[in-house]
């Protein structure tokens, strides 16, 4: 005997298309225009942002940074999606995510100046710090759902990977763990197509990453994660429905328009014009566009807007800047008591030694 | 010869071993087209092809596991880990396999292989790409430690670690990369593993070092020209060239040992142990360490207040020549 013992489809989402048309059905019922505008808002305060970290690591004034720029639909649309009770776990690059849930533009500043003290989230924004090793974060947001479950929290909880996290085993173990013990989670694959020099091709043999998910035994959808309000409608149900005790997985597909961090020169690996296409399907653009041809956008509500933004951002950098650092932080912070060999270490450390 | 920074000794080391046995395949992220994220592998992809110089998947258990199966099966892999603070995601498999195949089976399966991978700070970079885990590693037995400090010592004893029977792990300082150039033969050639080398002779005090603390214990001796000071780079941090170690403590009768890794647990107390137990009543002060603080790697705002500077030696020196 031979038979189908299984078998599985992956949905594509799109809501909005590229010149801006709207699908009906599928248009999220609490989207009214102001929301929109809010989104859009919070977009561009993430590519402002990105854009002036960018020139100040070219400056020196900053350490080595993973741009966002071209992902901006992908983390708000997905960070607006969250209710405050919500936790959010991002790898990163999420800086959209960080701000759009609350994180001071100040405290992005001073974390990636190369400061721990940016990583001191306040507690009441519910997310976990900048995790670098890829996919690590995984489990730690299984966990944290399983915790929510366990002290019967109305919360989900949204984790963020990429399309190269996929491939790690942390992943796998992560989506597994959350199958097994129903908890709810929400993981956000941000396929930008690009794990440094790899191409999301050679990545895995699987045709989507959302299908990774089959073999946890939960659902997943993939969608276009330049299409902010796919990316909202998909978090927004995946939230709901892992709640329910459904954990989730969207792909959302995205492109990094940038370098993988500014250690990195993409042009060694990729052609130009894979570049300038995905620049013509800008998330940006495509929700301004609709904004514009609805009437609720102009040049001066966007002139104002740019001015208000690059102020704030400028007025955080310099708060940033005043920031001194402690030495002694470094060894008030390894336990919760102090050591005899630390206490020992710190009484003896002149920190004059040091060119700093 | 030529004069070849770090980067471009190891490339070409690694050239030439591919190019002398077609079993050596090298395999890590982004190590072919992008010629990885240090360039340490440029142009090899274009000359030994995909085939043996392969671009793996985000995922560093399977880089280790994989390598330990083609090494298994008779391949001689060079696995590249981007970042040591990443190696941790294939622990399991370098401690639970590389480490133990050996001796598993009698010596019947042994592990040829050498994973690559960029170690230490001062490049102020993001948390994880600046750890120093010579000793972690060296503690658990069945692995060959081993740490270059200039080009000519990196592409000698990548050559011996690759004509070598046991799995190496081959730590390679980001700070040294590029920070100067040597003269380097163009022809293969072997340095020792196991060997140390004493770089300076000397009769007041020995200085055991390795790694990124080499330059800056020889800038700071430059500022000393009264001392005369006995410099010792181990190049192998494990198996520890004892001999060497104990003949200078011998000699000078004060020891220190200057490394970038975190005091506590670290190769400078099994240096000192070695000491102790073999030349106590030939030393004639406390033996001192010179190191990082014991806690994890700070974030690059705050490692200057971290690794071991010039200043730091100087005044560990005036200390010891006092006692």
């Amino acid at each position: 005997m031979l038979k189908d013992a299984f078998s599985a489809t992956i949905k594509y989402m799109q809501i909005m298309d590229e010149n801006g048309n709207i699908d009906q059905q599928l248009m999220p019922h609490d989207l009214d225009e102001k929301r929109l505008v809010e989104f859009y808002k919070m977009m561009n305060l993430a590519r402002n942002l990105d854009a002036k970290a960018l020139s100040l690591q070219r400056q020196g004034k900053l350490a080595t940074y993973a741009p966002l720029v071209g992902e901006e639909a992908t983390q708000i649309g997905s960070a607006m999606a969250m209710g405050e009770k919500d936790f959010a776990v991002p790898s990163f690059r999420q800086h959209g995510v960080y701000i759009a849930r609350g994180l001071t533009l100040e405290q992005f500043f001073v974390y990636w100046r190369g400061y721990e003290e940016g990583a001191s989230i306040d507690k009441k924004l519910n997310m976990t710090p900048v995790i670098v090793p890829v996919s690590t974060q995984m489990p730690h947001a299984a966990g944290i759902a399983f915790a929510k479950k366990y002290m019967k929290e109305d919360s989900a909880v949204v984790a963020y990977v990429g399309d190269g996290g996929t491939s790690e085993g942390d992943f796998y173990e992560a989506i597994n763990f959350a199958g097994v013990f129903k908890v709810p989670l929400v993981v956000i694959i941000e396929n930008n197509g690009w794990a440094i020099s790899m191409p999301r091709s050679e990545q895995t043999a699987a045709a989507t990453l959302a299908q990774k998910a089959i073999a946890a035994g939960i659902d997943s959808i993939q969608v276009d994660g330049n299409d902010v309000l796919a990316v909202y409608k998909a978090t927004k149900d995946a939230i709901k429905s892992a709640k329910e005790g459904k954990p989730y997985v969207i792909e959302c597909l995205t492109y990094r328009l940038g370098m993988h961090t500014t250690s990195d020169d993409p042009a060694k690996y990729r052609e130009d014009a894979e570049v300038e296409a995905w620049k013509k399907r800008d998330p940006i653009l495509r929700l301004g566009n609709y904004l514009r041809q609805k009437g609720l956008w102009d040049d001066s509500m966007e002139s104002s807007m740019m001015d208000e933004q690059l102020r704030s951002i400028d007025q955080a950098l310099e708060k940033a800047e005043q920031f001194k650092p402690n030495p002694d932080s470094i060894f008030e912070n390894v336990y919760s008591f102090m050591s005899e060999a630390l206490e020992e270490q710190m009484k003896n450390a002149d920190y004059s030694n040091y060119w700093q | 010869m030529a004069m070849l920074n770090m980067v471009q000794a190891i490339n070409n080391a690694l050239d030439l071993l591919m190019a002398e046995d077609r079993n050596v395949v090298l395999l890590g992220e982004d190590i072919g087209k992008d010629g990885g994220v240090f360039r340490v592998t440029d142009g090899l992809i274009e000359k030994y092809s995909k085939d043996r110089v392969i671009d793996t998947p985000l995922a560093e258990s399977s880089i280790i596991g994989a390598s330990i199966g083609m090494a298994i099966a008779g391949l001689k892999p060079i696995p590249e880990i981007q970042f040591a603070g990443f190696m941790y995601l294939g622990y399991s498999q370098i401690v639970n396999h590389a480490a133990r195949y050996r001796s598993r089976t009698r010596s019947n399966v042994t592990l040829p292989m050498v994973i690559r991978t960029p170690v230490s700070g001062g490049v102020k970079t993001l948390e994880h790409h600046s750890e120093s885990p010579e000793a972690e590693y060296s503690h658990v037995g069945g692995l060959v430690v081993v740490e270059p400090s200039t080009p000519y010592d990196a592409k000698g004893l990548l050559t011996s670690a690759v004509h070598g029977k046991d799995p190496v792990l081959f730590l390679e300082p980001t700070k040294l990369y590029r920070l100067f150039k040597q003269e380097v033969p163009e022809e293969m050639f072997e340095v020792p593993i196991g060997k140390a080398n004493v770089l300076r002779e000397g009769d007041d005090l020995t200085i055991i070092t390795y790694g990124t603390m080499v330059n800056v214990v020889e800038k700071a001796l430059e500022k000393k020209p009264g001392v005369s000071a006995e410099v010792v780079d181990l190049r192998t941090i494990n198996p520890l060239d004892e001999e060497t170690i104990v003949e200078s403590s011998r000699k000078t009768g004060k020891v220190m040992i200057v490394h970038e890794a975190p005091l506590s647990f670290g190769v400078g107390a099994e240096v000192s142990a070695i000491i102790s137990e073999k030349a106590i009543y030939e030393i004639d002060a406390p033996i001192m360490r010179v190191t990082s603080p014991s806690l994890p790697y700070p974030m690059p705002g705050y490692e200057n207040y971290y690794i071991p500077n010039e200043k730091k030696v100087l005044e560990a020196i005036d200390e010891l020549l006092k006692m």
